[in-house]
């Protein structure tokens, strides 16, 4: 998936890479995605909820080894 | 009492004392000559450091009075975080050659479930232990899940969200019986409620100064004598060489000032405290008949009120009452810029309904009997407008 930024949350533990996220997401534009690389298993769970409590896109989750890779839309 | 706010004197009400407390007038002075005037490392030889190392020693022995401690068995940090991240690495690394399993419950704060997520990538092995509806922990269920290998138990005194006293005592003499270290965070209940560590039993305990109306920035961990622990940040003799750094005079002054005055004061403030919550209680149940008391009924911290009401969201009632001048919080401080479910309270088996409905007020020592009136008042109304929605 092709996203406009990615932020680097290898090593740490949700709910930090919730915050970080919400950071990202602030720059940039309503419509574009946002990569969030992790390996916390919690992310798994924890994003998509998050999404819905803040009213962006969850898109998906891929892996590629121990890493996670997930992808939200910013919506608002 | 009676002490002037400056709080009250800007129509606020601030009701989220959990999350943090002001400084008192009697602790800022206290601290203030520590800036500028007897700004020397205590570390030094002359007589000018002298004076900032006894400040640092009499603080030492305040805060070792309010725990029943001696001051040798006190370590100053820079708060609750780090001090639950030096009791947890800490014991671990040291006793490695022992075991690698560790208990907790799983309401446990951050600062202590995040430290063993790192671990656990190194081979630490975790069990946490189930609460009740209450959030007290299950005893038995702890009792069980104690291996050979087991090197550390660790517990909250008070839980940070919901305010629920665990039972310290009981654990404390399960964790002795099986000679293993037993690390107590006592964050949200420390300089609130009475911690004589004698009486706990525990071998290792957390305090922050920020939440019994000391500074931010400083905090500290019992470390009782004998205990096992190795430091987590290295390079200076301070602390016995349990921490490295400079150590932060004023704000260390300035917890050994609030000890003293919890340690002094700790009755009537609790006296007022448990007013203030069944006042509140009361008045908040004839505007909000629907709301659930979370945590124990009289195991809690008294400052806390933790509720739940179905069909609000509690982040929308925050806002709205914020908006009013009246600060609460959704959850605890550390996730509510996250936005993430409370761990604790779906560990106590509420519904999603009711972890999205939640909320917590918080009291202190400057509240009056008019601001809880007025904080339920004002909650019911939003809350009854909420919902109507």
């Amino acid at each position: 998936m092709k996203a406009k930024l990615s932020v680097d949350c290898v090593g740490m533990h949700c709910p930090v890479p919730l915050a970080k996220a919400g950071e990202a997401l602030q720059k940039l534009a309503v419509g574009e995605v946002l990569e969030i690389v992790a390996d916390d298993e919690d992310i798994i769970e924890d994003l998509p909820a998050w999404c819905r409590v803040t009213g962006n896109e969850y898109l998906g989750y891929a892996r590629e080894g121990g890493i996670i890779k997930a992808y939200i839309r910013r919506k608002v | 009492m009676g002490r002037s706010s400056v709080i009250q004197a800007r129509r606020m009400i601030y009701a989220d004392y959990a999350s943090s407390t002001p400084v008192l007038q009697e602790v800022k002075q206290e601290m203030l000559p520590y800036f500028d005037e007897l700004y020397a490392n205590p570390s030094n030889l002359h007589d000018f450091a002298l004076k900032a190392r006894r400040a640092v020693e009499g603080a030492r022995e305040k805060v070792a009075q309010l725990l029943g401690a001696r001051s040798e068995e006190i370590v100053f940090t820079s708060g609750g975080a780090e001090a639950n991240n030096l009791a947890i690495k800490g014991v671990i690394q040291a006793n490695k050659a022992r075991g690698r399993h560790v208990v907790i419950s799983a309401v446990e704060h951050y600062s202590i479930m995040h430290p063993l997520q790192s671990l656990a990538r190194e081979g630490v092995q975790v069990t946490r232990v189930g609460v009740d509806e209450h959030g007290r922990v299950n005893v038995e269920e702890l009792e069980k899940a104690i291996r050979d290998d087991t090197i550390l138990i660790s517990v909250q005194h008070a839980n940070h969200e919901v305010g629920t006293l665990q039972p310290i005592k009981e654990i404390a003499e399960i964790a002795e019986e099986r000679g293993i270290t037993f690390h107590c965070d006592g964050v949200s209940a420390a300089g609130i409620v009475p911690a004589k560590v004698e009486e706990l039993g525990v071998d290792i305990y957390t305090l922050s100064a920020h939440r019994f109306y000391g500074p931010k920035g400083v905090g500290a961990l019992y470390l009782a004598r004998g205990v096992r622990l190795l430091p987590q940040i290295e390079g200076g003799i301070q602390e016995r060489g349990y921490r490295a750094g400079t150590e932060n005079v004023a704000g260390i002054v300035g917890m050994g000032k609030a000890a003293e005055l919890a340690e002094r004061e700790m009755s009537q403030r609790l006296e007022k405290l448990r007013t203030l919550r069944s006042k509140f209680i009361e008045a908040l149940r004839r505007e909000v008949p629907e709301a659930k008391i979370n945590g124990h009924p009289s195991e809690v911290n008294p400052m806390y009120v933790h509720i739940s009401v179905p069909g609000v969201e509690g982040e929308a009632v925050v806002a709205e009452l914020s908006s009013r001048g009246i600060y609460i919080t959704s959850g605890s401080p550390c996730m509510a810029r996250a936005a993430k479910a409370s761990h604790v309270l779906a560990a106590m088996g509420l519904s999603q309904e009711l972890i999205r409905g939640a909320m917590l007020f918080s009291f202190g020592i400057p509240t009056s009997e008019a601001d809880v009136a007025r904080v339920a008042q004002e909650a019911g109304e939003v809350i009854n407008r909420l919902r109507e929605r």
